[in-house]
């Protein structure tokens, strides 16, 4: 059993992914030589060579595209886009080429390949390289999209992402990349991908989070243990396909739910959760099912005050939950 | 970059300069008849009101049969756009396969009928699925000719676009990265000189879409598309130049749009009669048939083999297509993923509802009054 940071989880399992299977590239801008921006590709240019792990130039589409084209002809591509508020030149090739291609060749082609793409705010990168993005993508049909919160499940998650026989995006959020920490074996464990995981039990009231604010919903249920508030944290893992069943039985259980994201709150994929939940949970309910999310403006603003103004965190989470708990 | 022109030869002489024995020259004919065939008839059932989209390649055929006869069947690779009608009868969809995507029936092979006409895909002849955003497909046969190079296989990649696609930003993203890693891939505009209604005038600031292969550190090959052999003689060097190594080709053909876009279309808006009875003189189809009669290679009683052939294989195909049976509605929830259909939501807590479809107790009650 090793401790490692989130970013050593990614480019651990990158390697041995590699090693494992010779048909594995990676791909992206600056991957290479330097390994990354966020260093997540770090040494795999110099273990496998420049025909695995290629720097592209600053071109999304193709990224994505070529990915596709190499999934088709027998390779596992794993495209790393720089930063997830960049992925829009690709979106088209996301949306209308990779997702569809197994449903509308009726299963005769397939694009296995895990798009890597750092997401989330709270680190300073204004509008442009803090955005979360999830909800755009977890909208469509043929996509699996999974977000990450822990080393542990960073490992596991990418290796069924990569083994996986359709098209994920797997978001990993920058602020987490150095500052979470945790134990993972040194095995060829895999977390299955649409399987979410109750991080803490509990009574009273249900938070359902993933990326950071997972960390954050767990931060809020020990803030609320001394007032008597007890929390059930459910960290989804994987948006889609979502684990319905981990979801109702919480909230089943407990009657109360705080659905928690960092996107702006119109539309966001919590939104989703909140109207399964109205949908399936109606009469299990106790309370109104209430939002926690970034504020309806086009983009984190970077000046720190204005930062810590958009990001959702701990305290705000418990107020939430200190208003639904006494509803 | 003008266009070349190779009538002034017999066509035996240039097919034996090229390589092409008697039956490629008349093989080679008797696709171009086969296709045109078939895309008349698609026509024609559009019409009688039976398929309720047409895409046509009337007008392309020539360079469509020529710049693919020299790919390898069911190793190269074909990414195909909407118009490949001919392409594709070259590289072996069987015209019953090309039917079986007009009526959209459920063992088509393309979709299974869930696709418009004209996206034709089979794995098996290493044919890509293609969607209808234009351009996209030249970067997955960058990337098919990408892992060719990475795993040495020996395959090369085509893919075809309108000289409307190629405005497109993929066409930069592909053509500059195949450019940079030398992949074996070849580009195929033909031009046709409409992006639907705008012409050539306002899609392009330079004449020839070749010219942007300098751009790639490619060779840009113009070639007229009415001229069957001068595209023989452009696609087999793009495919020699790719197979040793030596890097990707852009091909423009320009050739002639004899139908309207779609359809859907009604040409006649935004072109004049004139040029609708003048194009016509560029239809590669009956030039090269007066270059083959002129060469001596085809005669009133063989062409008339080849028509009676083309004309049963059109039956024979439409009526077993049409025959087949409709996709079944029951399976239109597969294939979204590789593994089983989204999960239903039944266990203890929650039975009868359901998370994938009309969710909630009104739709379980709807359900259960079925």
């Amino acid at each position: 059993m090793a401790v490692q940071t989130l970013i050593e989880a990614v480019r651990s399992t990158l390697a041995d992914e590699m090693r494992r299977d010779e048909r594995i590239i990676v791909l992206g801008e600056d991957v290479g030589k330097k390994g990354g921006v966020f260093l997540a590709t770090d040494g795999l240019f110099d273990e496998f060579g420049g025909e695995r792990v290629l720097d592209t130039p600053l071109s999304e589409s193709l990224i994505v595209g070529a990915s596709i084209g190499a999934a088709i002809n027998g390779l596992r591509p794993v495209p790393e886009i720089q930063f997830a508020d960049f992925i829009f030149p690709a979106f088209n090739q996301i949306l209308s080429e990779a997702a569809r291609m197994r449903y509308r060749s009726n299963n005769s082609f397939a694009c296995p390949m895990t798009i890597r793409a750092p997401y989330g705010g709270g680190v300073h990168g204004a509008l442009y390289h803090s955005q979360s993005v999830e909800a755009f993508f977890a909208h469509i049909p043929g996509l699996k999209v999974v977000v990450p919160s822990t080393p542990y499940d960073t490992r596991g998650l990418l290796r069924s992402a990569i083994r996986d026989e359709d098209p994920v995006l797997f978001f990993e959020h920058k602020k987490m990349y150095r500052s979470v920490r945790g134990d993972v074996p040194d095995t060829d464990y895999t977390v299955p991908l649409g399987k979410a995981k109750v991080t803490r039990e509990g009574r009273d009231v249900t938070v359902v989070g993933y990326g950071l604010m997972a960390h954050y919903a767990l931060e809020a249920a020990e803030l609320l243990e001394s007032e008597g508030v007890s929390v059930e944290v459910v960290d989804l893992r994987t948006l889609r396909p979502l684990d319905g069943t981990t979801l109702l039985e919480s909230v089943g259980k407990t009657g109360k739910c705080v659905v928690v994201y960092e996107d702006n709150r119109f539309g966001g994929f919590g939104a989703e959760i909140a109207a399964i939940l109205a949908e399936e949970a109606f009469d299990r309910l106790d309370g109104p099912i209430v939002r926690v999310t970034g504020p309806d403006v086009p983009g984190v603003p970077y000046n720190h005050v204005l930062e810590d103004w958009f990001m959702p965190n701990p305290d705000r989470i418990a107020d939430a939950v200190r208003r639904l708990a006494a509803y | 970059m003008a266009a070349t022109r190779t009538e002034s030869k017999a066509a035996t002489e240039i097919g034996a300069e090229l390589g092409l024995a008697r039956d490629d020259l008349l093989e080679m004919y008797r696709l171009m008849v086969v296709a045109r065939a078939v895309d008349e008839r698609m026509w024609i059932l559009n019409r009688a009101g039976k398929i309720p989209f047409v895409i046509s390649g009337q007008g392309h055929e020539g360079a469509q049969v020529a710049v693919t006869y020299g790919l390898r069947k069911a190793h190269d690779w074909m990414v195909p756009y909407y118009r490949s009608v001919a392409s594709l009868i070259t590289f072996g969809m069987t015209p019953r396969e090309i039917m079986l995507a007009q009526f959209a029936k459920g063992n088509d092979p393309s979709s299974g009928g869930r696709q418009m006409p004209g996206h034709y895909g089979m794995p098996e002849r290493q044919i890509l699925s293609l969607s209808s955003p234009v351009a996209t497909q030249l970067l997955h046969a960058t990337g098919i000719a990408l892992a060719a190079k990475i795993r040495k296989t020996d395959q090369v990649a085509m893919t075809y676009l309108g000289e409307g696609s190629s405005n497109q930003g993929d066409f930069h993203e592909g053509l500059n990265f195949a450019g940079i890693h030398r992949l074996p891939v070849v580009y195929v505009v033909e031009n046709n000189g409409y992006a639907i209604s705008v012409p050539m005038a306002l899609q392009s600031a330079v004449e020839d879409i070749a010219m942007r292969a300098a751009g790639y550190n490619m060779p840009g090959v113009v070639v007229d598309g009415s001229d069957v052999l001068a595209c023989y003689r452009a696609g087999r060097d793009a495919i020699d130049r790719a197979r040793a190594g030596e890097g990707p080709t852009l091909i423009e053909a320009k050739v002639t749009r004899l139908t309207a876009h779609s359809s859907d279309d009604q040409h006649t808006k935004y072109r004049t009669a004139e040029e609708i009875e003048s194009e016509k003189g560029r239809d590669a189809l009956p030039l090269f048939r007066d270059q083959l009669r002129s060469a001596g290679l085809l005669d009133e009683e063989s062409e008339a083999a080849i028509l009676e052939e083309s004309r049963k294989v059109v039956e024979d195909s439409t009526d077993w297509a049409e025959a087949q049976p409709e996709p079944d509605p029951a399976t239109a929830q597969r294939w979204v993923y590789a593994d089983a259909p989204p999960a239903r939501m039944d266990d203890e807590l929650w039975t009868g509802a359901r998370f994938a479809g009309d969710g909630g107790p009104f739709g379980t009650l709807a359900a259960e009054e079925d």
